[in-house]
């Protein structure tokens, strides 16, 4: 579903060390996620490309000419490079970050987005508190490819100079002065936010999704249901239970989840028997989300892929074709899921700790949107049962750990074959379906 | 359906703000949106029980800040309002259900000065939300004043120009006393929502949780701009005429005239940027094509999934499903076919149907019978007991248009003919079952255990699901 008639400049407010670059990146992951094709323009990146070796803070002096020159030169390559991405490579929606913090700065944006007929909504970031701004500072400036030569308190110093330059010219988004504007400014991290004109859905979607993040620190475990007796016969969906060896792994998981020693762990499961199972033996409350359950696979639930192939071979070599846009006859596609399990993400983004035992298409949905996978590599990310994912958010990504709990258990991974055609036979078709009794 | 991550506790929403702002529209709209998503809320307006204390009002003088008799009976009235409201979600919900006590939202609906003592109050075990509305738009507070004062029961005489006057008096005596939140200083602590201007602007200051989440967003989406909606089946279906459910039939040929009208019927109306929306299934897009005009397909108005029950008739599910059929009767709103949903599995996918109507301007909806029941029951407030049995009769539109505080309805039958799909509740003598009898678990392999979603505390009332197979111990 489009959302947007005319494409959308988001454009980044803000001193250095705000969080400017961390909302870019994760609101560029989550709107590509739902199917709006973004992108990220980070003007530093372009300053770096084009000044190879930095030297200091006296770069960013006001009255540094050399200085002053070059960035607007990044500024207007990297407005170019949205123009393109919006007007003529299909791209929804652009996140110009940079500073941009004076008035003047965001008014040539601006005229430059209604020349080409773009919405412009400003992202403003307001912190005040030292913590948060140590904090960021330790979390990703350090490891800049600007201090890549510096001992960390050089480093710090350096940096603390450089937010001190842009202090004195730093006009924020004022509520009379920008009244006629569509902004949103969010101030000590998401304690308050002032709104101004939201435009249209895209808008308020984004809106919406910058006041349901948050930053502080907390753990994402992602599992399958142990395996159940349809997963041992090969067969696909359904609502079977756990075999004997899946009824092995609930155990296992609750003990590692009692080592891991989490605080306030949330348990979310779906509504299907199997993931009710695994969650039952952990002893612990736990939610049951229907949006959590399989995709449904319409006419071919139940059935082995032999048994597709043998009653539905066009079908199943369309699928093939574009797995992640696929929808099996009275059935779903990965897209579809993606839609449905939103409002997970939303919430996934709103807790702290949590643990989402759920199913393999569902789980390859989820990862992507946390490890930032498109939408060909999606429906083929590898999910094993009776593995645990340990998704922990550091500077601007995910560090991800694999965990296999030691309960042997069947593959149920299969990979694209190498003949998709319709008229293939059908040994080509099964050649990568995993073993099964 | 609801599980305790959405709150920790009762949730108390304090709008505020001078009058004419918009208070009471906001608190009805957000109050029936909450009761359709399942979170029970009430409202208790202050003025109503000021009412009750002050039989019959005389004039603005009641409001000046310096008439101290009068002081004291409204602090009063906030006082029994609120001993209310904390009665309703403390003592209420808590013998309703241990299971869910933090789903009840109290509104109240105050005027300043009401409040003010109350606003830092420790008020343990709730969670309290403030709403307010801040308007300095004159044409905007005018435009209040005619549409919804001037047929207050406190203005019976209804003469415009006087209860003009005399409200926007009122107002001036509030002013005097009127502290806006404060979020810098005074009120940074509290949790609120500034609305200014009709949502031209929002100031939002700590949310806590869920539900506050999803009430901000709510708030952030309604507007009041005039508009109307309008709501319709799809034609007449093939397995309308021989009474199967669900399935994905084409248009009968009556089901194809009635297309044909409906197209007229747009066309006369006249209307300005219609939106278009349907289903993904055939009935609804054939029903749209005819209209030659650009819609969208949401899969999420797909008709209610009759699991195991899909393309039947009821005659041949009361033979093959005799206890299911019977369960369904009894709960219909809560009862979820065996591998399919259930009235509350519907509205819960509704939901961001309902929100971009809010967005919306004139939207055609294009749906199903239990899809358009559910809508239905948004836009008029009806209960989930009402719900299912709402008549959404095919081949008829109904226009719906906000006015003052809800909906005007207009039911047009375009006049084609139409099989009747109406199913009445059976009365409860012809069932054999015990009266009052629980939903339990269904046998059948996909339908999934609760229809509620609770956490799984094993609260009064509630068995564990041994169903699912007890873990054999290892020991």
């Amino acid at each position: 579903v489009c959302m947007t008639n005319c494409p959308t400049l988001i454009v980044m407010v803000g001193l250095p060390a705000r969080g400017k670059t961390y909302i870019s990146k994760k609101l560029t992951r989550y709107l590509n996620w739902i199917g709006v094709p973004t992108k990220e323009f980070n003007v530093g990146q372009y300053r770096r490309d084009l000044v190879k070796k930095y030297k200091s803070f006296e770069f960013f002096l006001p009255d540094n000419e050399e200085g002053l020159k070059i960035r607007k030169q990044c500024a207007l390559a990297a407005l170019n490079d949205v123009r393109q991405y919006l007007s003529e490579e299909n791209g929804h929606v652009a996140v110009f970050d940079a500073t941009n913090t004076t008035r003047e700065r965001r008014e040539t944006i601006y005229k430059f987005g209604e020349e080409n007929g773009y919405k412009t909504f400003f992202v403003e970031s307001v912190c005040v508190d030292p913590e948060v701004i140590a904090a960021n500072i330790v979390q990703v400036k350090l490891g800049s490819p600007d201090y890549v030569d510096c001992s960390n308190d050089e480093a710090t110093e350096d940096f603390m100079k450089r937010i001190e330059c842009y202090k004195n010219s730093y006009e924020t988004l004022d509520e009379s002065l920008d009244k006629d504007l569509s902004y949103i400014k969010i101030m000590d991290v998401g304690r308050s936010y002032l709104v101004n004109r939201v435009m249209d859905h895209i808008q308020s979607r984004i809106v919406y999704y910058l006041m349901n993040i948050h930053v502080t620190p907390r753990s994402i475990y992602l599992c399958r249901h142990g395996e159940s007796e349809l997963n041992l016969k090969g067969r696909i969906g359904g609502d079977p239970g756990l075999s004997v060896r899946g009824k092995e792994f609930a155990k296992s998981l609750a003990q590692f989840i009692n080592e891991q020693n989490i605080k306030d762990l949330k348990v979310w499961t779906s509504q299907m028997k199997r993931t009710i199972q695994t969650a039952e033996a952990l002893g612990v409350p736990y939610e049951q989300w229907k949006v959590l359950n399989e995709i449904d696979a319409g006419v071919c639930e139940e059935m082995t892929y032999e048994e597709i192939q043998e009653n539905y071979p066009l079908e199943f070599a369309l699928r093939d074709q574009d797995k992640y846009r696929y929808r099996y006859p009275k059935g779903e596609s990965y897209e579809d899921l993606v839609q449905r399990l939103e409002p997970v993400i939303m919430e996934l983004e709103r807790q702290e700790n949590v643990l989402v035992i759920c199913h393999q298409a569902v789980m390859r949905c989820l990862l992507a949107y946390f490890l930032d996978k498109p939408a060909e590599q999606l429906p083929y990310l590898k999910c094993p049962l009776h593995t645990v994912l340990k998704l922990t958010p550091v500077a601007y990504g995910c560090k991800v750990e694999s965990i296999f709990l030691n309960v042997e258990a069947v593959n149920t991974h299969r990979d694209k074959p190498e003949n998709v055609d319709i008229s293939r036979p059908p040994e080509d078709a099964l050649l990568t379906v995993p073993a099964h009794q | 359906a609801w599980a305790s991550y959405m709150t920790n506790s009762p949730t108390l929403i304090v709008m505020i703000g001078l009058p004419a702002r918009g208070k009471t529209y906001v608190s009805k709209k957000l109050t029936r949106y909450l009761n359709w998503i399942g979170a029970p809320a009430k409202v208790f307006n202050l003025g109503v029980y000021r009412r009750e204390a002050v039989k019959s009002y005389k004039s603005y003088d009641f409001f000046r800040h310096d008439n101290k008799e009068a002081m004291e009976i409204r602090k009063r009235c906030a006082l029994v309002a609120l001993e209310d409201v904390k009665a309703y979600l403390l003592e209420e919900c808590g013998q309703i259900a241990v299971r869910l006590p933090w789903l009840y939202i109290g509104v109240i609906h105050s005027c300043p000065g009401d409040f003010d003592s109350l606003k830092h109050a420790s008020l343990p075990s709730l969670q309290v939300f403030f709403v307010e509305s801040v308007c300095d738009d004159p044409e905007v507070i005018a435009a209040n004043i005619l549409e919804v004062k001037v047929s207050s029961p406190d203005y019976p005489e209804r003469n415009r120009e006087n209860v003009m006057d005399d409200f926007l008096k009122r107002i001036e005596c509030y002013k005097v006393t009127y502290q806006p939140l404060d979020p810098d200083a005074y009120d940074k602590d509290l949790s609120f929502i500034k609305v200014i201007n009709v949502g031209q602007r929002f100031l939002v200051n700590r949310v806590q949780d869920y539900i506050q989440s999803k009430i901000v967003y709510y708030l952030m989406n309604i507007h009041v701009q005039p508009r109307t909606i309008y709501l319709c089946r799809h034609g007449e279906s093939e397995y309308n005429l021989v009474g199967k459910i669900g399935g994905d039939s084409g248009l009968s040929p009556r089901g194809k005239q009635f297309s044909q009208a409906l197209k007229k019927f747009i066309e006369e109306q006249e209307i300005v940027d219609l939106k278009v929306w349907t289903s993904q299934l055939k009935r609804t897009i054939q029903t749209a094509e005819s209209l030659g005009v650009t819609y969208e397909q949401w899969k999420i108005l797909n008709e209610i999934d009759a699991g195991v029950c899909e393309e039947m008739t009821y005659a041949e599910i009361e033979a093959k499903y005799p206890e299911e059929f019977a369960l369904r009767d009894q709960e219909k709103y809560l009862y979820r076919y065996p591998g399919g949903e259930s009235y509350q599995d519907l509205v819960q996918r509704l939901e961001p149907v309902i929100m971009e109507l809010e967005r919306q301007g004139n939207v055609l909806v294009i749906s199903h019978q239990a899809v358009m029941r559910c809508l239905v029951a948004y836009f008029l407030d009806k209960s989930a007991d009402e719900l299912p049995y709402l008549r959404c009769p095919l081949h008829t539109i109904l226009k719906l248009t906000p006015v003052a505080y809800g909906c005007k309805v207009e039911t047009i039958t375009l006049n084609v003919e139409a099989v009747n799909t109406h199913r009445e509740k059976p009365s409860l003598s012809s069932s054999s079952q015990t009266p009052g009898r629980m939903r339990r678990n269904s046998f059948t392999p996909r339908a999934s255990a609760d229809t509620v979603k609770r956490p799984r505390h094993y609260s009064v009332g509630s068995k564990p699901l041994d169903l699912l197979g007890a873990f054999p111990s290892l020991e």
